[in-house]
C-alpha cells in the first residue's frame, strides 16, 4: 500500500493552476492515479473538461508528454502512441521504460468512444484507460450520457410536467469492459484514495490493457456544495451506488463492504439533481432505483464469491 | 541500381512500395477496393519482411486516430483507405494536418455512398481537398509506386512536415494488372533516408503538449501558418521529383503535358482517364489535328499559375471532373482552373465535363467526341453548355 508521506513528496504531473473548477472530482482522480506510476508516463486525453481546462494554448498543465486528438478516439490514439513505442523499442531506437495512460470522461468512454476503447482492449495494447465518470456531459453543460443514473436531472433530461428526469438506468461499463477479458479492470473512488492508488499501480504494472472506472463528482452538474466532493464520493460507496471492486484475470474481488448499507436516499438528498425525486409522488421511482441497486449488489456478491 | 520488372495490380505496386518504405507503424482497416493492398502488406508483416508494427484497427476512424498517435510519438506512419473509409476518417484528417504529422496514405478512389457503390470516381478525395493534406493523383500502377516513394520525402521534409495522400483509380488501376518497374530495396531506402523525428511525444525528457485548446487569440495564426506550409511544399515536390528522376529515369512535375505546346485544343483530366486520352491524342495527331492533354498530378497545393500558364495559348479546353461538387458552378478541377485562368488576359474558351461517376466507363469514342466538340467551339466561338454530364441518361 502506498504511504501518504511518500506520495506527497512525489513530483506532480498535473501542475497546479489548471482551470478545472474548485472541488472537481476529476483532477483529484488524475493526481491520485498518476502518483501510482514509478516510471515516466505519456498521457492521452479525450476532449472534455480535463482536456480543455488543462491545455489552453499557449499554456499547459502537463509536466509529462500529453496528447489530445479528438473526443471519441483517445483509446485509438494511445494505441498508436504505444505501438510506435513498441516498434521503436524492438528496433533498438528507444530503451526507456514508459507507461501509457488515457483519460476520458463518461461521454468519451461510455458513449462516443466505446468502439475505439473496445477495439484497443481487444488488440491488447499495453496501456491504462481511466474513465473519470461524472455521469453526464459536463463540458458541454450537463447533458445526459449513458452513465447518467436513473431519475437524475440533466439539461437534456429536464424535470418536466410529465417526465421526472432520466428514465433509463445507467450502463454498467465496468462489466462491459471486464467482458473483454482484459487482465485488469476495476471500479474505484477518490474517497478511498489508497484503494484507488493501489488499483492504479496494479493497472500501470499489468502487462496488457487495464481499465479504471473512477466516480468523479461534479458539483456543477450534481448540484452540491463544492467542498463536499469527497463526502459525496463516500456516500456513493456506502449506499452501494458505486461498489468498489476489481476483476483481475477474470476473477472478481470486492474491495469494500459497507458495515451497514445506507439507503439510496442518503446519496440523493445532498444532490440537487435528485431533488424532484424526494417527493411523495415520485416515491415509487426511488423504490425501483433502490431495488435495482440492491439487485446489482447481490449479483456482485455472487460474482466475487462473497455469497 | 537494379530494376525489377513485374506484372502487378496497382494495389500490389502500392503494397510493394510500403514494404520498401518499411514504416514503423501502419494502422489500417480493409475496404473495397483498397483491401488487397492491406492484405498483401499483412503478408509482408507476417513473413517478417518489414519492421512495421501493424495495428489492425476496428474502423477507419481509429486507423487515422492511431496514425496521429503513432506519428506524434515519433516515427514513420502509413495507412490506406477508400471512399466511405476516407469519409469516416474525415474529422481526423484535419487534426493530422494541423499537427503537421507526415503520414502518407494511398487512397484508392471510389464513389462515396449513397447509394453504395464500390467503383471509381474522385468524389471521396475531392471531398477531402480542404483537409490540409498534400494530394497527388496517379495515372497508373507505375505512378502509384513512384508517387508513394516520393510522398515520404515530401511529407517528411522539415520545411513541409505535412500528411500526403496518393490517389489511384479504384478497380481500373487497383485491380488491373500492368507492367511496373521496381527500384531495388537499397535504392529506395537510401532515397527516403531514415526518419527524422520532430518534437516526438516519446521524448520524456522534453515533455510537450499536443492538440491543446486553441481559441480566437491564436487559432487564426496557426491556420495562417498551415496555409503557408502547404503552399511552400510546391518547390519541395519538384526537388523530390528531380532527385527521383536520378534514381529512376522517370520524370514527374506538378502536372504532365502531353503534346500541349503546339496544340490548339486540349483536355484536362486526372488519373487513369488521362491514359485513355493520350491514346486518343496520338490517334488524332496522326490525322493532323493539333490536340493536347494536361494531366494534373498535384491537386493540393494546386499549381494554379503553372497550369493556367500552360493552358493560356490554347483556343479551347475541356476540363473533365470525375466528381460532382453539388451546388457548385462546376467540378472541383474546373472551378480551380477557370478561376486560375483569370490571371491571364486571354482566356481560352472552356467547358466542364462531369464523367465516370460510380465507375461509369469513359472510352476513346467519348474522348474523341470531346475533342470534336472543342473544334466546334473554336469554329463558332461559342460554348453551348458550360457544364455537361458525359453519357448520362436524362
Amino acid at each position: 500500500m502506498a504511504k501518504l508521506k511518500d506520495l506527497v513528496n512525489k513530483p506532480e504531473i498535473l501542475s497546479p493552476g489548471h482551470r478545472l473548477c474548485a472541488g472537481c472530482g476529476a483532477s483529484i482522480a488524475v493526481r491520485q492515479i498518476l502518483s501510482a506510476s514509478d516510471d515516466p508516463v505519456v498521457v492521452a486525453c479525450a476532449t472534455g473538461c480535463l482536456e480543455v481546462a488543462t491545455t489552453i494554448y499557449p499554456y499547459t498543465s502537463w509536466r509529462s508528454p500529453f496528447i489530445h486528438n479528438a473526443f471519441e478516439n483517445v483509446a485509438a490514439t494511445i494505441s498508436g502512441v504505444e505501438t510506435m513505442y513498441q516498434s521503436l523499442k524492438k528496433q533498438g531506437k528507444i530503451d526507456k521504460e514508459i507507461k501509457f495512460i488515457a483519460f476520458g470522461g463518461d461521454g468519451g468512454t461510455y458513449d462516443i468512444g466505446l468502439q475505439s476503447l473496445s477495439g484497443a482492449l481487444e488488440r491488447g495494447h499495453n496501456f491504462v484507460y481511466v474513465c473519470y465518470d461524472n455521469e453526464a456531459y459536463m463540458n458541454t453543460g450537463i447533458q445526459r450520457s449513458s452513465a447518467t443514473p436513473r431519475g437524475a436531472w440533466t439539461t437534456t433530461t429536464p424535470v418536466g410536467e410529465v417526465i421526472p428526469g432520466k428514465t433509463q438506468y445507467r450502463k454498467d461499463l465496468t462489466r462491459i469492459i471486464a467482458a473483454h477479458n482484459i487482465p485488469y479492470a476495476a471500479q474505484a473512488s477518490i474517497w478511498r484514495w489508497s484503494d484507488l492508488i493501489d488499483k492504479a499501480h496494479k493497472a500501470f504494472y499489468t502487462k496488457g490493457p487495464a481499465f479504471l472506472n473512477v466516480l468523479s463528482p461534479c458539483h456543477r452538474g450534481w448540484r452540491f456544495p463544492l467542498e463536499d466532493t469527497i463526502k459525496i464520493s463516500k456516500l456513493a460507496v456506502q449506499t452501494n451506488f458505486w461498489p468498489l471492486y476489481e476483476v483481475e484475470n477474470g476473477k472478481y474481488k470486492l474491495n469494500y463492504k459497507p458495515k451497514e448499507r445506507l439507503p439510496i436516499t442518503e446519496w440523493m438528498k445532498p444532490q440537487g439533481r435528485y431533488k424532484h425525486l424526494l417527493t411523495p409522488e415520485n416515491e415509487s421511482i426511488v423504490e425501483e432505483i433502490q431495488q435495482e441497486i440492491d439487485n446489482n449488489w447481490e449479483r456482485l456478491l455472487v460474482l466475487s464469491g462473497e455469497k | 541500381m537494379s530494376i525489377k520488372t513485374a506484372a502487378v495490380t496497382g494495389n500490389e505496386a502500392a503494397s510493394y512500395a510500403l514494404r520498401q518504405i518499411n514504416p514503423d507503424v501502419v494502422a489500417a482497416y480493409p475496404i473495397t477496393p483498397q483491401t488487397e493492398l492491406v492484405q498483401s502488406f499483412s503478408e509482408y508483416v507476417a513473413d517478417g519482411l518489414v519492421d512495421t508494427e501493424l495495428i489492425t484497427v476496428e474502423s477507419e476512424h481509429s486507423a487515422m486516430s492511431a496514425c496521429v498517435g503513432a506519428a506524434a510519438a515519433g516515427g514513420r506512419v502509413m495507412t490506406a483507405t477508400s471512399a466511405n473509409g476516407l469519409a469516416l476518417m474525415f474529422e481526423i484528417l484535419f487534426i493530422a494536418a494541423s499537427n503537421k504529422l507526415p503520414i502518407v496514405m494511398p487512397v484508392v478512389n471510389r464513389a462515396l455512398s449513397g447509394p453504395i457503390n464500390i467503383h471509381c470516381d474522385h468524389g471521396d478525395t475531392m471531398a477531402a481537398r480542404d483537409a490540409g493534406w498534400i494530394q497527388i493523383y496517379s495515372e497508373n500502377a507505375q505512378e502509384v509506386y513512384d508517387n508513394l516513394i516520393q510522398a515520404i520525402r515530401i511529407a517528411e521534409n522539415m520545411k513541409v512536415r505535412l500528411p500526403v495522400m496518393v490517389m489511384f483509380d479504384g478497380f481500373i488501376i487497383s485491380h488491373g494488372i500492368e507492367r511496373v518497374d521496381y527500384l531495388d530495396d537499397a535504392t529506395v531506402r537510401n532515397f527516403i533516408g531514415t526518419y527524422q523525428p520532430n518534437h516526438p511525444l516519446l521524448d520524456i525528457d522534453k515533455p510537450l503538449t499536443f492538440g491543446p485548446l486553441d481559441l480566437y487569440d491564436y487559432y487564426f495564426e496557426h491556420k495562417r501558418q498551415q496555409a503557408e506550409d502547404i503552399k511552400n511544399s510546391k518547390p519541395i515536390i519538384l526537388d523530390v521529383a528531380r532527385e527521383f528522376k536520378e534514381i529512376s529515369a522517370r520524370e514527374y512535375g506538378l502536372f504532365e503535358s502531353y503534346h500541349l505546346d503546339d496544340a490548339e485544343t486540349a483536355i484536362v483530366v486526372l488519373s487513369s482517364a488521362a491514359g485513355t486520352a493520350k491514346a486518343v491524342v496520338d490517334e488524332l495527331r496522326d490525322r493532323g489535328r493539333k490536340v493536347g492533354l494536361l494531366k494534373p498530378r498535384v491537386f493540393r497545393p494546386f499549381p494554379y499559375i503553372e497550369i493556367a500558364q500552360a493552358l493560356s495559348h490554347l483556343k479551347a479546353i475541356a476540363i473533365l471532373d470525375r466528381s460532382v461538387s453539388f451546388g457548385s458552378f462546376g467540378g472541383p478541377l474546373f472551378t480551380e482552373i477557370r478561376s486560375a485562368m483569370v490571371e491571364f488576359k486571354k482566356i481560352p474558351e472552356n467547358f466542364n465535363i462531369i464523367f465516370g461517376l460510380g465507375g461509369r466507363d469513359i472510352n476513346e469514342q467519348d474522348i474523341t467526341g470531346i475533342y470534336n466538340q472543342l473544334d466546334e467551339v473554336v469554329k463558332s466561338g461559342k460554348v453551348k453548355e458550360r457544364v455537361q454530364y458525359l453519357g448520362v441518361r436524362d
